[in-house]
């Protein structure tokens, strides 16, 4: 309940508009935020809409553009998302993946 | 240039998890020591080896992801490289993520640095299926390339041969190209060669590369150093507008891809892959504890597992180790003067006291020691990153971390854990602000030593509903954490820097004994220096504070009288006997006194029939005329014996007395009494607030003050549990005042020894004074809350403790809906440069 009325919260801030359950069975084609990326597929990064301390922290991580990343799961309260990116796994908030511009493979 | 017994500097750099304290401890061996970055609260490593030429002298980096300047740690790094300017570093790089550490190794031959790359791990890669090829790596970059394995000291000759060779060479030729960056570099680069301070200063092209990246320690150092700034800085905005609107791309992005396909290119065709792309194990095992549904219920089943396994059996050991205090202080009470009539000397009492209160710290250690073992075993087989992940979501409502998980845990979630290990294990949260919450709300946790409190009230006020109290204890401290985590972080904290919770996801490693031994032992040796140091120093202070300015004179010749009296008694009935002669003397009985004393001690002590058999054949030939007394056989040494025991029980219940007084006419016992007006909204009479005065140099003291000021005549020998609701009957405490007591002593500030650990963490006074004045007021003032309205609306204490439960987690529900100002700020922050 409380992730829930979180999201809401949020969309209000119009950071993420998708839900991720829904995209759980199929990939989505029109992707343009690292949160719209279903579990389980791929997609490759264009860019970044973060800036500063959050947008070096994931270029450090391996976010850097043209590299392609794989949503492996979220946690259990939906939000950190774990992601493959190229040959090791992190970990981020919503709030982080949002900010991350990807393009369909 | 080749050096004789030149001593030279290194530097060790590389990310976190590359293995760059084994490879530390490989280098120096034992000879290194650790101190701190100057002004900060980094960790400072230190040591230094020998090799045929000289001294070499090795300095620990922290462990970072690059050299930019938005962390603490980054900046430590970068400005310990620039101004230190060490003759070479060692880059040390997990063999298995090779892409990443390359990025890493650019940025220091970026800065001009010469460098040798210890590739580390390389076990590990090729069980992996990545075979590289170093020589090829080492062409390619144009630096010596060690391959190592940093656990098995492998590789280790081979790396002190290459720094050896590299020192005082020319750094290698840059690798790396900018491409359609590469004009605005150079055109930036003459600027820059205008001024003469700053070539010699910082490495141009680097500088040249950090302007267009638009870093802010770039900007400061140009500002520092360069007559013309201004004019640069003008340049380098008009040559980054151009970039972006030539390729859409920010200059930084640019620079990060060219490094990255750089770093790719190098990967496939120095890295042989043999192994097929298979599922890593480490996930397989993911999709069982890491699955959505299940993964609350490993972590349950872990938490209660460390709580079995260090708390409950930890406490079983403790019957073996408890003896062996109990015989370390009987033993060094030997050696103390004997007691006297009434008063000890304080050559006596204070050694007594002082070990009193180093003994009841030491009894936890086999519960630290199981403690801390299973936690470096989460730790070092990775599980602990996975629990911040799943706890991630509930901590960032209340802005913590998913890191903070561990200082909780260490803390005492729920029950048993230790503030000062709590609050040294925050060191590895990235995000300074929910650092510093966790810092100031990891004393919350129910430590051990707040559980004799607990249990004591429990066992007088709530015997009935143990389970339930209990329940509410260990909850409503989490409860309360988070509500003043959300507050402070809404609040004070509001400007500390933040920092994204990106985490990399370590494999699972099987944890090495060695490693989880070392582990468990080193910080349990932090516990234990610090009984040694602060708690025996505050001990030493507490003991003045409840001792002095003493009993005043006409009390003390009250007292004097009282056993006169008894003395004489004791005369008059040994009169006529053959004992008589050899007991007029005072200083003859107080011996006697003594002696039956440490007699019936040995005897309790003596675990069988033969070792009791030694402790009389002892007696008898130390003192072998007094030793009928001790063990009366005739008709006549049975009545000397009998009113021995009258004369002692006399002699036991005036101590106690003068005890009491002592306490009521301390300096302490001023200062409870004076505090009484403002307590008693809280239900708090002057004993209880001097229990929690002297409880702040050490939890455990709050029973033990409690136990002195609520004792009795000794002779009476009952549970402090009694004397409590003896004296709660003639006074009407209730469990409502129980309650108030129990939720102040939960939100109570942390103890001397924690507070101290503050200061240690957060670098600073002021925190530290912080930590100790907001709980105090803010537990007051919520015991005072409690307490007064439970008392008007005439609640029992279960009913004002459900009442409380549920106004506090409604309230921390509601906080948790309250959005992050942290957030706002970067939000804005991110829109106001897309305006730009």
């Amino acid at each position: 309940m409380l992730y829930r009325l979180r999201r809401k919260h949020r969309k209000n801030g119009n950071t993420c508009q998708c839900e991720p359950e829904t995209a759980h069975t199929a990939c989505p084609l029109d992707c343009q935020v690292l949160t719209q990326v279903g579990k389980g597929c791929r997609c490759r990064i264009r860019g970044h809409k973060s800036c500063g301390a959050v947008r070096q922290r994931l270029l450090d991580l391996g976010f850097v553009p043209n590299m392609e990343v794989e949503v492996v799961r979220c946690a259990t309260l939906g939000d950190p998302l774990e992601m493959r990116v190229g040959d090791y796994y992190v970990t981020l908030r919503k709030r982080e993946a949002a900010l991350i511009e990807v393009q369909d493979l | 240039m080749s050096s004789t017994a030149n001593p030279i500097m290194i530097g060790l750099a590389g990310q976190q998890n590359a293995g760059k304290s084994t490879m530390f401890n490989m280098l120096t061996g034992a000879n290194q020591h650790i101190a701190n970055y100057p002004g900060v609260t980094v960790d400072k490593k230190v040591g230094s080896y020998r090799d045929k030429e000289g001294r070499v002298e090795v300095v620990d980096l922290p462990g970072t992801y690059s050299l930019t300047s938005f962390s603490l740690e980054e900046r430590v790094a970068r400005d310990f490289l620039l101004q230190e300017k060490p003759e070479v570093i060692v880059n040390v790089i997990d063999a298995s993520s090779l892409r990443r550490g390359l990025y890493f190794t650019f940025q220091l031959l970026e800065m001009s640095f010469p460098v040798v790359m210890a590739l580390n791990m390389v076990d590990v890669a090729e069980a992996n299926g990545h075979k590289i090829d170093a020589f090829r790596l080492s062409e390619k970059l144009g630096i010596p390339v060690v391959p190592t394995v940093g656990r098995k000291s492998k590789g280790r000759a081979e790396l002190k041969q290459a720094i050896r060779q590299t020192a005082g060479t020319r750094p290698a030729p840059l690798p790396i190209q900018y491409g359609p960056l590469e004009k605005p570099l150079s055109a930036i680069l003459d600027l820059l060669k205008e001024s003469e301070s700053l070539g010699q200063k910082v490495p141009l092209r680097w500088l040249a590369i950090k302007l267009m990246e638009e870093d802010n320690e770039g900007i400061r150092l140009l500002k520092e150093y360069h007559k013309d700034a201004g004019r640069v800085l003008d340049t380098v905005r008009d040559l980054i507008a151009a970039f972006r609107k030539d390729t859409n791309l920010s200059p930084g992005d640019h620079v990060v891809a060219c490094r990255d396909q750089l770093a790719v290119a190098i990967v496939d065709e120095c890295v042989e892959i043999t192994g097929k792309d298979r599922i890593r194990f480490s996930e397989k095992i993911d999709r069982v504890l890491l699955h959505r549904g299940l993964a609350p219920l490993f972590l349950v089943f872990t938490v209660y597992m460390i709580y079995e396994l260090s708390i409950v059996q930890g406490y079983k050991l403790t019957a073996i180790t408890w003896p062996v205090l109990a015989w370390v202080r009987g033993t060094l009470a030997g050696f103390l003067p004997d007691p006297g009539m009434l008063n000890d000397t304080i050559l006596r009492s204070l050694p007594l006291w002082m070990i009193d209160s180093v003994n009841t710290l030491l009894n936890y250690v086999p519960i630290f020691l199981i403690l801390f073992a299973l936690i470096a075993i989460l730790e070092d087989s990775g599980y602990m990153a996975r629990i911040a992940f799943i706890l991630d979501r509930i901590f960032q409502s209340f802005g913590l971390h998913g890191q903070s998980t561990l200082p909780f845990i260490l803390g005492g979630v729920f029950t048993g854990g230790c503030a000062v290990p709590g609050i040294m294990a925050t060191k590895g949260i990235p995000d300074e602000r929910s650092r510093m919450a966790t810092i100031l709300t990891v004393p919350y946790m129910n430590c051990l030593a707040k559980i004799p409190l607990y249990a004591l009230l429990v066992n007088i006020y709530f015997a009935a509903h143990q389970s339930w109290v209990m329940l509410f204890i260990s909850t409503i401290t989490i409860i309360m954490a988070m509500i003043v985590a959300k507050l402070l972080t809404m609040t004070i904290l509001r400007g500390q820097e933040t920092a994204p919770f990106v985490m990399e996801m370590p494999n699972y490693h099987m944890p090495t004994l060695m490693g989880v031994l070392r582990r468990a032992f080193d910080r349990t040796w932090v516990y234990i220096k610090k009984v040694g140091t602060i708690v025996v120093a505050v001990a030493v202070c507490v003991y003045v504070l409840l001792q002095f300015p003493g009993v005043p004179e006409e009390r003390m010749a009250d007292y004097e009288v009282r056993m006169g009296i008894a003395l004489a008694d004791f005369r008059e009935n040994i009169q006529g006997t053959d004992f008589a002669p050899m007991l007029q003397e005072d200083q003859a009985i107080l011996d006697l006194l003594n002696i039956a004393t440490t007699y019936r001690e040995a005897k309790m002590a003596a675990s069988s029939q033969e070792a009791s058999q030694t402790v009389d054949e002892r007696y008898e030939a130390l003192h072998p005329e007094l030793f009928p007394l001790l063990r009366a056989r005739t008709g006549e040494t049975r009545a000397i014996s009998r009113s021995l025991r009258t004369l002692t029980a006399e002699r036991g219940d005036i101590r106690a007395a003068i005890r009491e007084d002592t306490i009521v006419y301390s300096y302490f016992g001023k200062v409870g009494r004076a505090l009484e007006p403002v307590t008693q909204f809280a239900g708090f009479d002057w004993k209880i607030n001097v229990a929690l005065i002297s409880s702040f140099a050490a939890r455990e003291s709050s029973v033990a003050t409690l136990g002195v000021l609520f004792q009795q005549g000794a002779d009476e020998n009952i549970a402090l549990e009694e004397r409590m609701s003896r004296e709660s009957d003639a006074f009407g405490t209730t469990p409502l005042h129980a309650l108030a007591l129990m939720i102040f002593f939960a939100l109570y500030p942390p103890c001397l020894a924690a507070t101290i650990m503050i200061k240690v963490q957060t670098g600073s006074y002021k925190w530290m004074v912080f930590s100790i004045i907001f709980p105090t007021l803010f537990g007051l003032a919520i015991a005072s809350g409690v307490f007064t309205i439970g008392s008007a609306l005439n609640l029992s204490g279960l009913q004002a403790m459900a009442g409380f439960y549920v106004v506090a987690l409604g309230t921390a529900l509601l906080l948790s809906f309250v959005r992050d100002p942290a957030w706002k700020a970067e939000q804005m922050a991110s829109s106001g440069i897309k305006g730009a």
